[in-house]
């Protein structure tokens, strides 16, 4: 009897992001202050 | 030997104001929220993108004080890369297209019955809200609804296989449905994007 196999592929691609981004992200969050006044939140951002 | 450090301290100890926190939480789920987005959206630099804004939204959340769901922490943000992807798609609907002339539908001549990709991702993301709803059935009739649903059995196989009647079967598929729908009602879910 004649058995098809079928080619098994791997989908799965691991990526990750890129080391800029990431120092972009923690230069963000550092510069990046929230100041609270009367119920109010602000952002600033002190670069 | 080392222990690493649980999300939740992490982020506990980056509101109180320590950066270092946070890049140890990036480096640390960088690759399977990146993988996740690259899987959906198939294009590297659209990843990046979506990576990004989705960790600006974390960073903004967490440093104002709102975020709530302690110990969850990378389910949370999934949810966020999640939502952003559905943006990235609704937003590239709104791109030129041709569509054609009144008298002239090129959909009318070819057609693609297959769901796009936003209607994948909303599909998945429905089936996986289900399958937790039906977790919270009791056993004898999750049992009932996941044979008939998801293993396409008929009641008669049901029966066969759970040692019950055909009528007891029937009656645990039908109060499965009614307390689904009470779950469903009691907490406001909704199922579709409509």
């Amino acid at each position: 009897m004649e058995k098809i196999y079928s080619e098994e592929k791997n989908l799965c691609r691991l990526a990750k992001a890129r080391p800029e981004t990431i120092r972009f992200l923690l230069d963000y969050s550092r510069s990046l202050k929230i100041l609270a006044y009367q119920g109010f939140k602000f952002e600033a951002n002190i670069n | 030997m080392a222990q690493a450090i649980d999300d939740s301290v992490l982020v506990r100890d980056y509101i109180s104001g320590d950066e270092h926190a946070l890049e140890i939480l990036i480096r640390r789920h960088n690759q399977r929220i990146t993988s996740f987005i690259y899987s959906k959206v198939m294009d590297r630099d659209i990843a990046e993108d979506i990576f990004q804004d989705t960790f600006i939204k974390v960073i903004n959340t967490l440093k104002k004080g709102n975020y709530s769901e302690e110990g969850k922490f990378l389910p949370w943000v999934m949810r966020i890369a999640h939502n952003l992807i559905i943006d990235f798609f609704r937003k590239n609907k709104r791109m030129p297209k041709f569509e054609g002339s009144d008298d002239f539908n090129i959909f009318s001549v070819i057609g693609d019955e297959d769901l796009n990709a936003e209607g994948m991702i909303i599909k998945e993301q429905i089936d996986t809200d289900l399958e937790l709803l039906i977790d919270e059935l009791p056993e004898d009739q999750k049992e009932v609804l996941v044979m008939r649903i998801y293993r396409d059995m008929s009641f008669k196989e049901i029966s066969e296989n759970t040692g019950v009647s055909i009528n007891t079967a029937l009656g645990r598929m039908r109060y499965a449905l009614i307390n689904l729908r009470k779950i469903i009602q009691k907490h406001n879910i909704v199922l579709t994007d409509m």
